[in-house]
Parts: structure tokens; C-alpha cells; sequence
């Protein structure tokens, strides 16, 4: 099975729970476990706040862009942001790194995508935006499809 | 599904107790309003009960260890309990039980902060 999704909204934080529930109802008909389902979830969330927090500043008047698409078993997620872009991509890696020090993040957004996904790709330019690819094989639909 | 938060207190210990989902967005009034608690009640310690907290991200993680910063600095200690396995995975990913003391239930909870339940 192949689909393809595509929710365009603004940033504010009320959104977050929002490209949750939409990421979540869409991968729904590949049975993802609970764990799965639950990895998934965190992540978008993490990067969706990233682009609110860090691309947008928390510029209400901005676009974020979520995108899902399934193939099989395979699920590709991409959250995108025209804000400010990353800095030093290494650094925003490297686990309890943040530079927002003084709002009380806890560091882990990164560290999280790539221990709950396959695949973490960032594309990030200054000035221009950040372009987070999450990809991640479900094991469940995997043993139906074989 | 928004956060509700509901706070209690029992002798010393101030009870917390999440339902619902923690992100970005309910973070900042779940720290303000923690924050009134701590300074308005005569408490010290602090029990998170987390058992119908369905949803938690490394926001969530940023205002635990920020209360736990702020409790233990002023000398008093900090249990989180009752936490689902959904929750679970971001706690160990990140070794906050670590730092941060764990119990299975709140009456444990308790008993480790010396508050007979």
C-alpha cells in the first residue's frame, strides 16, 4: 500500500498535538505496535517543536510542513520550516545540547529522533530553514508482507 | 487530548498528578503553575504521578528536571511514579531514573518520602 499526505499550518504550539493525531490516523491502517506507534508520535513532536521553537522563534506567523508518505511497510516523515535554520547541525546532534539554554529544554529532541527512527536526515540552511526526513520500518507490517 | 493537572497536598509532599499529554505547548503552564504551588503551600517534597500520562517528549523531560533542579537545591527530594510504558522509553532513553527517584505507585511514593499512606 502507497499514500502520501501533506498538512500545512502555522506555528503555534496548540499545532504539535495536531501533526501528532495526523501523523498517527494516517500510518493507522499498517497496525503499527503500541511502541511504534508511540515512537512515532514522539518524534514528530520533537521535530515540529524545534521548528516553532528554534526555525520560527516562536513566531506565530509562520508555516510549518508535515508530510507523510507509506510504502509497504516503510514510513518516511517530513517536517519542514523556512526559519532560520540550524547553526551547527554536529552540535544540535550531540545528546543534552541546546541553544536555548535558559528555556528550560532539555536537549534530548535529536537524540530522541534517531533513537526511535531508522533514519534522520537534516538539511538545514541559515536563513532559509530546516528540512527533517524521519524514516522508519515497521516490524509489524513487515511479517504480513512477507 | 490536553493536559489536566491536579495537585494535592499531603502532610510535606506536594502530589502532582498528570493526565493527558505533555508537550511543548502545555510545558510552560504546567512549570508556571508548579512553580505557584511549591511557593504557596508550606512543601518540600514532591511526588509526579505520572499514571495517565499518555504522551510525554523532551519537553515534558525539560520541566521534570527542572523542578527536580530547583527542589533538590533547596534541600528536599523529588519521586516520580506510577509511569506508563509509553513514558517509560523516553525516561530511559534519556537516564533520568538516573538522577530522579522512581516508584511503582503513589502509596510507595509516600513510604520512600517517610509520609505514612
Amino acid at each position: 500500500m502507497k499514500n502520501y499526505m501533506k498538512v500545512e499550518f502555522s506555528s503555534v504550539s496548540q499545532n504539535e498535538s495536531l501533526a501528532r493525531i495526523a501523523v498517527a490516523s494516517f500510518i493507522s491502517p499498517l497496525n503499527p505496535t503500541v511502541d511504534e506507534l508511540t515512537d512515532i508520535k514522539t518524534v514528530v513532536s520533537e521535530a515540529v517543536t524545534n521548528a516553532i521553537i528554534h526555525g520560527y522563534e516562536e513566531d506565530a506567523d509562520q508555516k510549518v510542513i508535515l508530510e507523510c508518505s507509506i510504502n509497504q511497510s516503510q514510513v518516511e516523515i517530513i517536517i519542514e520550516d523556512f526559519g532560520k535554520g540550524i547553526e551547527d547541525i554536529e552540535a544540535a546532534r550531540e545528546p543534552l545540547y541546546t541553544s536555548k539554554p535558559e528555556w528550560e529544554r532539555s536537549g534530548m529532541g535529536f537524540t530522541i529522533m534517531e533513537n526511535f527512527m531508522d533514519q534522520v536526515d537534516i538539511k538545514s540552511k541559515e536563513n532559509e530553514g530546516t528540512r527533517i526526513t524521519l524514516s522508519k520500518q515497521l516490524t509489524s507490517t513487515k511479517a504480513i508482507c512477507n | 487530548m490536553s493536559l489536566s493537572v491536579n495537585f494535592n497536598v499531603k502532610e510535606s509532599v506536594l502530589l502532582v498528578r498528570l493526565e493527558g499529554e505533555l508537550d511543548h505547548h502545555e510545558a510552560t503552564n504546567l512549570r508556571e503553575e508548579w512553580q505557584a504551588q511549591l511557593a504557596q503551600n508550606n512543601v518540600g517534597n514532591v511526588i509526579v504521578n505520572l499514571e495517565k500520562l499518555t504522551f510525554m517528549d523532551s519537553s515534558g523531560l525539560g520541566v521534570m528536571l527542572g523542578r527536580y533542579k530547583e527542589i533538590q537545591a533547596a534541600g528536599w527530594e523529588m519521586v516520580i511514579c506510577s509511569v506508563t510504558p509509553e513514558v517509560r522509553r523516553l525516561f530511559d532513553l534519556s537516564g533520568m531514573f538516573k538522577i530522579v527517584k522512581l516508584a511503582d505507585n503513589e502509596d510507595f511514593a509516600l513510604q520512600m518520602l517517610g509520609v505514612a499512606s
